[in-house]
């Protein structure tokens, strides 16, 4: 994974207001993402994490161009798809792909399953070798599911095996890129594992980049090669899985980090408790935007929005006035100046 | 055409479900929500029971000229000889003879089983007519203004709130009159089917709104869903997305609406007939059979009593259909 191959994804300035109003005036907006920006290489993971609310998938929409960006850019292999049209986006559907998170929503329940993966095909036109029926079961066992079952209906199979199906779908254009938004979060525990490790297989199998959006931190260390944590809709750390689970920098991902949950230690051992609620998207806090619940706030917070900023030469960036240094479970409490 | 045409929507819905596979290599195959809609409506028994007593009178209706044949009495023959002085009919109850079985009306002396089938052939039509045609510019305008929203919506809910603002029977009675004036003149005899095509207008002109406001809020309802933002993703255009995504899961609700619509209009038909700006002489029609029948109420309480009791079976039917529907195809409302 080498920092010079060119990126897949390109991503930079991604803003999405959505306006307020009431009655015909228009009262603010609230801004949903503001300004994110990442890269995504072939056949990388990234991890998008954040509490409700953050962004993330606003941001996985856009991505797939369900939702038009207020501003900013997305490149997909080298071109511009911010605002481009349907006809124009035709060639790029292929390669991009969205998985969602409610299997129960995502499937049309009139449709047979061979109905629901052969969609994408149908409406690109795409006759496969060998006729669409073939494709679609080929599809099906790629995902685990019994090729058999091609005339069956979303009603009669499991919350993971609609999943499947989902995935199938995603898979039918042979994609570059999948965005999963939360692809595992409706399922259970033990499902998600098999969903997770099935989308590991054909990440290998096909090398595929995946946008994985989700707020359980422990799927996506198992998951992604890189994590960019999400709040308020901005990026205020993005890095190297490891990096980020092992050295975070930014306060907000050490508390976060510090939330998962550990069977093996009893009690409140090491967890950094925020107090306070996320404030509005309709009105963010000046500077730094994680500045209203964070214990190392200082006046430069509230002036300066702190930009997301690579230090020490790794690949780790983070966007805070005061990063944290050293292992997780270590809060420095003094702040150090970082010029 | 054998079956009601609700039923025939029935099993048209059905109709993508059921695979032409081969037998033996049809490996497994999952029961489609329609069939499944199917089967739980073949188990209950009143929708059964009012099935087969529309498919019995929409056969009756469409037959009307060969059972006219077979019984040997045509709509407009007058039996004169049957009536006594007063224009009463001869006999008792009305009239009922092995020859006419519902007897005869007073006065005129035609045969009411023969003008009874006539008259349903007339209101079954006109009903259907003007279900079908409201129930297509009600799924049209519903499925456009939800999915489309913004100025579109607002544009058609406007309209929508304009023509269920305007009183139906006020404005019928005004433009019926009207519009047969306009086009003949008033010494013209107005032919038969330029009553029936302004009827299924006026009923068209106001009776979209309800199927309308219904598929739209549906329409909101699944536009939304994640199924639909999936085809989006894949590219697929607005006709994909209108008939492919949406109108299939939309059948139930249109479905049930239009068979609802049909008894309102029978009714709807016969009260227009009943004030006289419906169908008019000699044509036979149900409204106006029984607003013809009602002086005789004391004298011939026969006349009344079977155009009456047809439509009131007619119209349970339908209602009792249309709920079964409901609930055969929604299994998780309320019975």
């Amino acid at each position: 994974m080498s920092t010079e191959t060119e990126p897949l994804l390109r991503v930079r300035g991604l803003t999405k207001h959505f306006p307020v109003r009431e009655g015909f005036r228009a009262k603010g907006a609230v801004r949903a993402v503001d300004g994110v920006d990442f890269d995504v290489r072939p056949g990388e993971t990234l991890g998008l994490v954040g509490e409700s609310g953050c962004g993330k998938t606003t941001t996985g929409r856009m991505l797939v161009r369900l939702l038009e960006p207020t501003a900013g850019t997305i490149e997909f292999a080298g071109r511009d798809i911010t605002h481009a049209r349907r006809a124009q986006l035709r060639p790029l559907r292929q390669d991009l792909q969205i998985i969602f998170q409610d299997p129960y929503a995502s499937l049309n329940p009139r449709h047979t399953v061979g109905r629901i993966v052969a969609m994408p095909l149908q409406v690109n036109g795409i006759n496969p070798p060998g006729g669409i029926k073939k494709r679609v079961q080929e599809l099906l066992e790629l995902v685990g599911l019994n090729p058999e079952h091609y005339n069956r209906y979303p009603h009669e199979f499991s919350g993971g095996q609609r999943q499947r199906i989902g995935i199938a779908r995603a898979l039918a254009l042979r994609p570059k890129l999948i965005v999963a938004d939360e692809p595992v979060s409706a399922l259970d525990v033990s499902i998600q594992a098999q969903v997770i490790n099935l989308l590991r297989d054909l990440q290998r199998d096909l090398d595929l980049a995946f946008v994985f959006i989700a707020h359980d931190l422990a799927v996506v260390r198992h998951f992604c090669h890189r994590v960019a944590v999400m709040y308020l809709g901005t990026i205020v750390e993005i890095g190297d899985r490891d990096d980020i689970y092992t050295r975070p920098q930014h306060p907000y991902t050490r508390a976060l980090l510090s939330a998962i949950p550990d069977v093996t230690t009893l009690g409140p051992a090491g967890r950094i408790r925020l107090t306070g609620d996320v404030p509005t998207p309709l009105n963010p806090p000046s500077g730094c935007r994680f500045r209203t619940r964070c214990w190392k706030a200082q006046e430069r917070c509230a002036t300066e929005e702190p930009a997301l900023v690579t230090r020490d030469g790794g690949n780790q960036a983070t966007a805070c006035h005061f990063p944290e240094s050293g292992p997780i479970g270590v809060v420095t409490s003094e702040p150090v100046e970082v010029p | 055409m054998s079956l009601s045409p609700v039923e025939g929507a029935a099993r048209a819905e059905m109709e993508p479900a059921a695979d032409p596979v081969k037998p033996d290599e049809q490996g497994i195959v999952g029961r489609s929500p329609g069939q499944l809609a199917w089967a739980r409506l073949r188990r209950d028994r009143t929708a059964m029971v009012s099935g087969v007593v529309l498919v019995l009178f929409v056969v009756l209706a469409l037959a009307a000229p060969l059972i006219s044949k077979l019984y040997g009495v045509g709509p407009n023959e007058q039996f004169q000889q049957l009536l006594d002085g007063n224009g009463m009919p001869l006999g008792y109850v009305g009239g009922i003879t092995g020859d006419h079985w519902f007897g005869l009306e007073p006065r005129l002396g035609r045969d009411i089983f023969i003008r009874m089938i006539y008259g349903m052939r007339t209101s079954l039509f006109i009903a259907f007519a003007a279900a079908l045609v409201t129930t297509a510019i009600g799924v049209a305008a519903g499925i456009l203004a939800g999915f489309l929203g913004g100025i579109v919506d607002t544009v058609i809910s406007w309209i929508t709130d304009v023509a269920l603002a305007l009183p139906f029977l006020i404005f019928a009675l005004a433009v019926v009159p009207t519009v047969g004036l306009r086009f003949y003149g008033p010494r013209e005899e107005v032919p038969p089917a330029f009553q029936v095509t302004v009827l299924i207008g006026i009923f068209a002109a106001f009776g979209w709104t309800s199927t309308a406001r219904l598929v739209r809020g549906q329409v909101i309802s699944l536009r939304e869903r994640e199924f639909v933002e999936a085809a989006r993703a894949s590219g697929a255009g607005l006709g994909h997305m209108l008939f492919r995504q949406l109108l299939p899961n939309l059948w139930a609700p249109i479905l049930v609406a239009f068979s609802l619509a049909v008894p309102s209009y029978i009714t709807g038909e016969a009260a227009l007939s009943f004030l006289g700006i419906g169908i008019l002489e000699p044509t036979a029609d149900f409204g106006r059979m029984i607003f013809q029948s009602i002086p005789y109420l004391q004298t011939d309480p026969a006349y009344v009593f079977f155009p009456g009791v047809t439509i009131f079976i007619l119209v349970l039917a339908f209602n009792l259909l249309g709920d079964a529907l409901r609930d055969a195809l929604d299994p998780k409302s309320s019975r």
